[in-house]
C-alpha cells in the first residue's frame, strides 16, 4: 500500500504538466528575442486562444487572462528539433530494406518520459522519424510536445508529411558483425544503396503509370465492361506519393559523395528533398546544397563515433549557414534534446554567427524545414503561442529553462516542479538508496 | 666504434642542454591583460611574466625585462589552462573502429596496464581540446572491475614521454553503473558494488601476502621467491598508500559501500561519477573523499531523482564541503569540459567554484597542484587568453600556452574546412 502511494506520488511528480491556462496567457517584462524582428529589452507577449495576439510594451491583460511576470528573464520561440526518435514505441523496421509503408503515426507513445526531458529544455515541436537502418525507411511525423495529452492531440497537422531515406554505414550495416555462414542483407555497400533506391523509385513510377492508365480508361469508358484495377500496394503508394509531391524526402546521409548521388536521384525521378540529416561533411558541398535549396539538419559537434563521422567538424553549421544553406541543429537523442540552446551558442564561437542566426538554428530554420514556419519558429503576432522562458540569456552556458509554453498552455514550469518535488519528499523523506529505477 | 658512440652521445647531450638552456631563458610578458589566477584575487589589468617553462611573476605591477617578448593582452582575460580530470584522449580516435580504441583491455582485472603507455600524441582530438583552453588531462582506462592505471598528460608533445606530466596517477576500480530509470525499465543490479568491492579486498589481501613472501625470501635464502605476478606487483603501491584508487561509483548504496571499503582498507581514494552523490553528500564530505564527476551531458540515473539530478549534484556536494572536479569523460568531446562546469553553475554551484573545479581542484585531487591549476609564481606556464569568461559557450579562445610555449590553435575544425573553402567559394 505504502509502495503504491509512493509510486503514485512519483508518477504525479513526473506528470507535472499540463497546467492548463486555457490557451490565454500574458508574459510580462521579459527580454523578448523574437528571432525575426529583433529584441525587445523589456516587453510583454499576449497569447489568446493559443495564438500570439500582441508583442510589445505595457500590454494589459484582458479580464480572466493569467499574467506571469518574467522580469529579468528571456523569452524565445519554442525550440524545434527537426530530427528525433522520441515519443515512439519503435524506431526501425529492420525486417526489410524497403519499408516505405511504415508510419510513425501508428507507434506514437505519448507517455514517453523523453517528452518531459525535451520540454524541460524549452523544446515545443519535434519531427520524430523512422530510424536509419533502411535505404527507404518509414513515414515520419511532426508533434507538439503537449506532455500529458493524448498522442492524437500532439500531432502538428500542418507539417509536411515526410519519408525517411538513409544512406551509408547504418544502411550497409558496416558495423554489424555477421555470424558464420550468415549472408549480409542487401544492400551491403553504397553501390547497392543507390541501386535499390533507384529500383524502388522506378517501380513506383510504373505503379503510378498503371493507375493513371486505369483511371484514364475508367474516365473515357473505352471498354463497356468493368475494368480490373491494378493491385493496391501500400509500400508503392508511399513512394508514389513522394513522386506526386505529396510527401517530401528526409535523407540520412553522412558523406558528401553519397549526398551528391542522392541529389542526382532526386533529379532523375523528380521528387523533393526537404532536408539531409546529420550530413557531417556538408561543408564540402555547401555550394551544391545552397544551389539546390536543400536544408540540412545536423549535430553541432558530435563526431568521430564512426568512420563516416570522422570529418564532421563543429565549424560546419555556421559555415554552411553563411554559404546560404538552411541549417538546423538537431538532437537525435533523448538527452541532447534538452540542451539544444547550448549547441546553438557554439555556432557563435565556431564560425561567428550572430545571436539571431544562432537562435534560428533551433527555431525558425527547423520550422522552415518542416513546413511549419507560418505557425512557429519565431515570436510574431499570428503565430502559435509556443514560447520558452530562460533565467539567463538562452545562449549563455549558465542559462536554465524555467517555463515551456505551447499554444498558451504551460507544459513545463520549473518552479511548480520543484514545489511538487518538495511535497513528495515530505511524504517520503528518506532518499531511496537502491540503484535501479521503477 | 665505442669511442665514436661516446662522442656522439656527448655532443648530443651538449646540444640538448644548450637547447634547454636557451628555452629556459626565453622570457614572455603578457601585458595589459585581465588576470583570473583562480587562487587569489582577480587582477583587473596586469602582467604575467613567463621565463622558460614557468610563471615568474603575476601582478598589476610587474617589471618587464628588456629581452621579454611582449604579448598585448588588452581586452583578453588570462586563465590557468583547464584540467580534464577524466578523459580518453590519446586512446580513442573513431568509435566504431576497434583498432583505434585503446582504453579498454580484455578481462576484468588489469591493474598492470597503464594508459600513458598507449598514448597517441597525434590524435585529432587533442588539438581541438587544447584550442578550447584545456591544457592537461587525466587519461583513464575503463572496463572490468580493475581497468588499469591512469596518467596525467599535457596536451602538447610529439611522443608519450614529452606529454606525460605524472604517471601513474591512480589505480582504477569500476563498480557497475545504475541501470537507467524510466517507467518501463527494469530495476538494475542492486547492492552489486559491495560484492565487487569484496573482490578487490581479496586481491589487496593477496598483494599483501605476496609482498610478505617476497620480503621473507629476500631475508632468508632458503625461501623461494613467489612467482612474479604482474597484477599483484601493480597493486603494491596501492597497499602502500602511494597510489590512490579512483573508484567509479554511482548509486548512493554503492557510494556508502565504497566509503566503508576505503576506511576499512585504510586507502587513499577518489570517487568518480557519483551521480547519486547528492543523497549522501555529508557522508562523502565527512570521509574527506574528493569527487570527479562524469559527463553532465547525461540523463539522471533514476527518474525519481529528478530531471536535474546530475546538474544540481555538483552544487550539493560542494555545499557539503566535498572537493570536486569536472571531467569530459570523452576524447572526441573533451573540449566540452568547461560546459559541464557551467551547467552545474546554472543549477546551483557557485560560478567561482565551477571555475576552480576545472583548474585548481583537479590539480589538487590529482596531486599536481605544485605544477598547475592556477596562475601563480613557480607553476608551469599553462595559460589561456580568452575573449571573456572561459566557461561560456560563446567565448573565443585567442592564445594558449603550454609550458610557456604558444600553441598553434588550428585543429581538424579549421583544417578540414580550409581544405574545402576554396571550392565552395569559387565563383563558377
Amino acid at each position: 500500500m505504502k509502495k503504491t502511494i509512493i509510486l503514485s506520488l512519483c508518477l504525479f511528480l513526473v506528470a507535472v504538466g499540463p497546467i492548463l491556462a486555457g490557451g490565454n496567457l500574458l508574459l510580462k517584462n521579459g527580454t523578448i528575442l523574437t528571432v525575426t524582428k529583433g529584441t525587445i529589452p523589456k516587453g510583454d507577449i499576449l497569447i489568446l486562444d493559443g495564438f500570439i495576439r500582441q508583442i510589445g510594451e505595457n500590454i494589459t491583460a484582458p479580464a480572466g487572462v493569467k499574467v506571469i511576470d518574467v522580469s529579468g528573464k528571456y523569452i524565445i520561440p519554442g525550440i524545434i528539433d527537426s530530427h528525433t526518435h522520441i515519443a515512439l514505441s519503435g524506431t526501425n523496421e529492420t525486417g526489410n530494406a524497403i519499408t516505405a509503408e511504415v508510419n510513425m503515426r501508428d507507434v506514437l507513445h505519448a507517455e514517453d518520459t523523453s517528452i518531459f526531458t525535451a520540454i524541460s529544455g524549452g523544446v515545443t515541436t519535434i519531427h520524430t522519424l523512422h530510424g536509419s537502418a533502411n535505404p527507404i525507411g518509414g513515414q515520419n511525423i511532426t508533434l507538439k510536445l503537449k506532455w500529458g495529452k493524448k498522442a492524437e492531440e500532439m500531432i502538428f497537422a500542418q507539417a509536411w508529411p515526410t519519408l525517411k531515406f538513409a544512406l551509408g554505414e547504418n544502411v550497409t550495416q558496416a558495423n554489424r558483425t555477421v555470424a558464420g555462414g550468415e549472408e549480409r542483407r542487401y544492400p551491403a555497400s553504397r553501390m547497392g544503396v543507390v541501386a535499390i533506391i533507384r529500383r524502388e523509385l522506378q517501380r513506383a513510377r510504373e505503379y503510378i503509370a498503371q493507375w493513371d492508365r486505369y483511371n484514364e480508361w475508367q474516365r473515357l469508358k473505352i471498354l463497356n465492361r468493368p475494368l480490373l484495377p491494378p493491385c493496391k500496394d501500400l509500400q508503392l503508394e508511399a513512394l508514389a506519393d513522394l513522386l506526386r509531391g505529396k510527401l517530401v524526402a528526409r535523407c540520412h546521409s553522412y558523406r558528401s559523395d553519397e549526398t551528391i548521388e542522392f541529389i542526382q536521384l532526386s533529379h532523375e525521378f523528380g521528387f523533393r528533398v526537404a532536408c539531409f540529416e546529420h550530413i557531417p561533411e556538408a561543408y564540402k558541398i555547401a555550394k551544391e546544397l545552397a544551389a539546390e535549396k536543400i536544408g540540412i539538419s545536423v549535430f553541432m559537434d558530435s563526431w568521430a563515433y564512426k568512420v563516416e563521422a570522422a570529418e564532421g567538424i563543429a565549424t560546419m553549421p555556421a559555415y554552411c549557414a553563411q554559404q546560404g544553406v538552411l541549417v538546423s541543429i538537431n538532437s537525435d537523442s533523448n538527452e541532447r534534446i534538452r540542451r539544444l540552446f547550448n549547441d546553438a551558442a557554439k555556432a557563435i564561437k565556431y564560425g561567428g554567427l550572430s545571436e539571431d542566426e544562432a537562435l534560428k538554428l533551433i527555431t525558425l530554420n527547423p520550422a522552415i524545414q518542416l513546413g511549419v514556419d507560418k505557425w512557429v519558429g519565431s515570436l510574431e503576432v499570428g503565430k502559435h503561442g509556443d514560447v520558452a522562458v530562460f533565467n539567463e540569456h538562452p545562449l549563455s552556458a549558465y542559462t536554465r529553462c524555467d517555463l515551456t509554453i505551447i499554444e498558451g498552455d504551460i507544459y513545463f514550469d520549473r518552479e511548480a516542479y520543484l514545489k511538487e518535488r518538495q511535497e513528495a519528499q515530505k511524504v517520503n523523506p528518506k532518499p531511496k538508496l537502491s540503484g535501479g529505477g521503477q | 666504434m665505442r669511442l665514436r658512440q661516446l662522442i656522439f652521445c656527448l655532443l648530443l647531450s651538449i646540444a640538448a642542454l644548450s637547447i634547454g638552456s636557451v628555452r629556459a631563458e626565453e622570457v614572455l610578458a603578457i601585458i595589459k591583460v585581465k588576470i583570473v589566477p583562480v587562487v587569489g584575487e582577480d587582477i583587473p589589468q596586469g602582467t604575467i611574466l613567463v621565463r622558460g617553462h614557468k610563471i615568474e611573476a603575476v601582478g598589476s605591477d610587474v617589471a618587464i625585462p628588456s629581452e621579454a617578448k611582449i604579448i598585448d593582452g588588452q581586452g583578453l582575460t588570462a586563465y590557468p589552462g583547464m584540467i580534464d580530470a577524466s578523459s580518453t584522449l590519446g586512446l580513442y580516435e573513431i568509435g566504431s573502429l576497434q583498432a583505434t580504441i585503446d582504453y579498454r583491455e580484455t578481462g576484468r582485472l588489469n591493474p598492470q596496464v597503464l594508459t600513458t603507455e598507449a598514448l597517441r600524441p597525434d590524435s585529432m582530438h587533442i588539438p581541438i581540446t587544447r584550442s578550447n583552453g584545456i591544457t592537461a588531462a587525466l587519461v583513464v582506462p575503463s572496463g572490468g572491475l580493475i581497468p588499469g592505471r591512469s596518467g596525467l598528460i599535457q596536451l602538447w608533445g610529439s611522443t608519450p614521454p614529452e606529454m606525460v606530466i605524472k604517471s601513474p596517477v591512480a589505480m582504477h576500480v569500476e563498480l557497475p553503473a545504475i541501470s537507467r530509470g524510466g517507467f518501463r525499465r527494469q530495476a538494475g543490479p542492486r547492492e552489486e558494488g559491495s560484492r565487487q568491492l569484496e573482490e578487490v579486498k581479496e586481491l589487496l589481501h593477496q598483494a599483501r601476502f605476496y609482498e610478505k613472501r617476497k620480503i621473507a625470501a629476500s631475508k632468508n635464502k632458503i625461501l623461494a621467491l613467489p612467482d612474479f605476478d604482474e597484477k599483484l606487483e601493480a597493486l603494491l603501491p596501492v597497499i602502500h598508500g602511494e597510489l590512490p584508487l579512483i573508484i567509479s561509483v554511482h548509486s548512493a548504496a554503492d557510494i556508502r559501500a565504497a566509503i566503508k571499503f576505503l576506511q576499512e582498507e585504510k586507502l587513499k581514494g577518489i570517487f568518480y561519477g557519483v551521480s547519486q552523490g547528492w543523497m549522501v553528500a555529508k557522508e562523502i564530505a565527512q570521509a574527506n573523499i574528493p569527487v570527479i564527476f562524469g559527463s553532465l551531458h547525461d540523463l539522471p540515473p533514476s527518474w525519481e531523482d529528478g530531471y536535474d539530478a546530475l546538474y544540481r549534484n555538483p552544487g550539493v556536494l560542494r555545499q557539503a564541503g566535498v572537493k570536486i572536479a569536472f571531467s569530459s569523460s570523452s576524447a572526441s568531446l573533451a573540449k566540452e569540459l568547461p560546459y559541464h562546469a557551467a551547467k552545474a553553475a546554472a543549477f546551483g554551484l557557485d560560478k567561482r567554484e565551477a571555475l576552480k573545479a576545472v583548474t585548481i581542484y583537479p590539480a589538487e585531487i590529482l596531486g599536481v597542484a605544485d605544477l598547475m591549476g592556477s596562475l601563480e609564481k613557480g607553476k608551469l606556464a599553462n595559460i589561456v587568453l580568452a575573449e571573456g569568461d572561459i566557461l561560456e559557450l560563446r567565448t573565443v579562445i585567442r592564445h594558449v600556452f603550454i609550458q610557456g610555449q604558444e600553441i598553434d590553435l588550428s585543429s581538424a575544425y579549421t583544417e578540414f574546412l580550409e581544405k574545402y573553402r576554396k571550392r565552395n567559394e569559387k565563383k563558377s
